[in-house]
């Protein structure tokens, strides 16, 4: 089994703004879908959600705010899954939820600590 | 009481508390030593009782006792260690009248003590539980071997090794400091968690034995729960979710001592005290931004004490399971989850996602799948059940799995 990290993107709306109700079947998606990378083994490490508050720091200490200066696009969250390889990852990152809400998956593979 | 009744009462009470008083006293490499004294004194009790008859107060008989064997021990410990190692001859001038301090707080806070020392991660788990259920629970060396199915040398092996290893390690025997506690309590709840387990699922067949041993759990969860230092809110999601399980006991084991599964059990026998407790331990749980698997664990038997099979309730516990396995994996957890699908989304939809579990050595898991295909293809659900028949280690499994197979045949 390798490890693959899970990239999640979706659009940027902050003035997007989801019902109550709406973020419970939000919410409930995504844990279904997490739960059940789970209890196949597939989740090595839940990783973590993202906000959109952001700044970015450039050389010469320039500190912008957001990460999103010129793309339409922020990164919501990052998972690690174990999969044979990278396509059964891709197959797994077919059921993620943010598929159903405007975003995508970038499936990328991990190079282990200590490689070169 | 009469003596034959009261001396086995006052061990079961008594024992523990002398004994964790001592250790503290004495230091953990002379745990044996705590034990040894303690026992003598139950063996003189036993002796002077049946002659004489029983003392006005006995518990008070038995301290003074200890007492006067704990300080022969120390006086003799001491001329030993100063004849062999002349840099404690500065103290010998001092006066030696030792004070073993057996009131209640000092009983308490000795016990709290041991229970950390105890549940020190240098040691195997089932080292862990066996030691806490001699020192902090009173048991005897036969009743640790019955609970784990085991014969008295493994037990007495088992245990004389991990004392070595607390001696070896040098592990104190004191109360961790603020910031330690929250990482010194894990381990505690883990060994707490196993312990009550071990008792909720013993093969055993002693049901008195099993039963006592998550009592003890609970009283054990209960004592740290009663200190403000350890009542955390896992504590109490821990003790809530051994309340719940435990206002089951009436309910699933038969006159013959065999199991009752949860759906067949009389709701009636069901002990409304113990879940009332539960939901308040819940409540007090409910503190910080902290959710570990005893609170998800703990909301998932609280599903489980409301009526059955509601929407609402499975759809609950799904989501509580789903949650549950992101924290920690485990192959119950895994199976429980792909239940609850069943109950929400029907066996078709759970038959899919169970034959990617990855469990196929589980008899478990074969159970799970009997089940979801009864309705669905009865050949195949007896196929797994029969699987589920060879995998199991239990003669109660298999009988449960006979009756199963003999329902799909009609």
């Amino acid at each position: 089994m390798n490890e693959f990290a899970m990239i999640f993107r979706n659009d940027f709306h902050p003035e997007a703004k989801y019902s109550p109700d709406e973020m419970q079947e939000i919410m409930k998606q995504w844990q279904a879908w997490m739960g059940g990378m789970a209890a196949k083994g597939q989740l090595a490490n839940s990783g973590t959600r993202l906000g959109g508050d952001g700044k970015t720091v450039k050389p010469s200490a320039v500190v912008t705010n957001g990460p999103y200066a010129e793309i339409k696009e922020i990164i919501t969250g990052v998972i690690v899954v174990k999969a044979g390889n990278i396509d059964a990852a891709a197959e797994i990152a077919k059921g993620c939820p943010i598929l159903n809400f405007g975003g995508n998956v970038e499936v990328r593979d991990i190079i282990p600590m200590g490689a070169n | 009481m009469q003596e034959k009744e009261l001396i086995p009462y006052l061990y079961r009470t008594e024992f523990r508390k002398i004994t964790a008083v001592l250790c503290r006293l004495f230091g953990i490499e002379h745990i044996t030593i705590a034990e040894d004294i303690v026992g003598d004194t139950f063996l003189l009790a036993a002796e002077t009782w049946g002659l004489k008859g029983i003392p006005a107060n006995p518990a008070a008989w038995l301290y003074v006792v200890a007492k006067n064997k704990a300080r022969d021990f120390l006086k003799r410990n001491t001329i030993f260690n100063e004849k062999v190692s002349p840099e404690v001859q500065y103290s010998a001038g001092e006066s030696h009248e030792i004070e073993v301090d057996l009131s209640p707080t000092n009983i308490n806070d000795s016990q709290l003590q041991m229970m950390f020392a105890i549940c020190y991660p240098g040691i195997p788990p089932e080292s862990q539980i066996g030691l806490s259920l001699r020192i902090l629970c009173s048991f005897s060396i036969d009743e640790i071997a019955d609970a784990f199915l085991t014969n008295k040398e493994t037990i007495n092996k088992r245990l004389y090794r991990a004392k070595e290893k607390l001696k070896q390690d040098k592990v104190k025997i004191e109360m961790p400091s603020g910031s330690e506690i929250s990482d010194r309590i894990e381990t505690v709840l883990t060994t707490l968690y196993l312990l009550f387990n071990e008792g909720y699922y013993s093969a055993s067949r002693n049901t008195v034995l099993t039963k006592d041993l998550c009592l003890e759990a609970m009283r054990l969860t209960h004592m740290l729960t009663e200190n403000k230092n350890t009542d955390k809110p896992e504590v109490n999601a821990l003790l809530a979710l051994m309340c719940f399980h435990a206002s089951r006991f009436e309910a699933r084991i038969d006159k013959n001592g065999e199991l009752i599964l949860y759906e067949d059990q009389d709701i009636s026998l069901w002990n409304k005290e113990l879940i009332k407790q539960g939901e308040c331990y819940l409540n007090r749980a409910a503190k910080g931004d902290l959710i570990s698997r005893y609170h998800l664990e703990a909301a998932i038997a609280y599903w489980h004490t409301a009526e059955r099979d509601s929407p609402e309730k499975w759809e609950k516990v799904l989501s509580l399971y789903n949650r549950l396995l992101m924290v920690e994996y485990s192959p119950i957890a895994a199976l429980n989850r792909t239940y609850a699908l069943a109950k929400v989304y029907g066996n078709k939809a759970a038959i899919i996602e169970a034959e990617k579990l990855g469990l196929d050595h589980s008899h478990l898991y074969h159970i799970l799948l009997g089940e979801l295909y009864a309705t669905v293809d009865t050949q195949k659900a007896i196929r797994h059940f029969t699987a589920a028949s060879k995998l199991t280690k239990t003669s109660a499994d298999r009988n449960v799995i006979r009756k199963k197979i003999d329902k799909l045949k009609k």
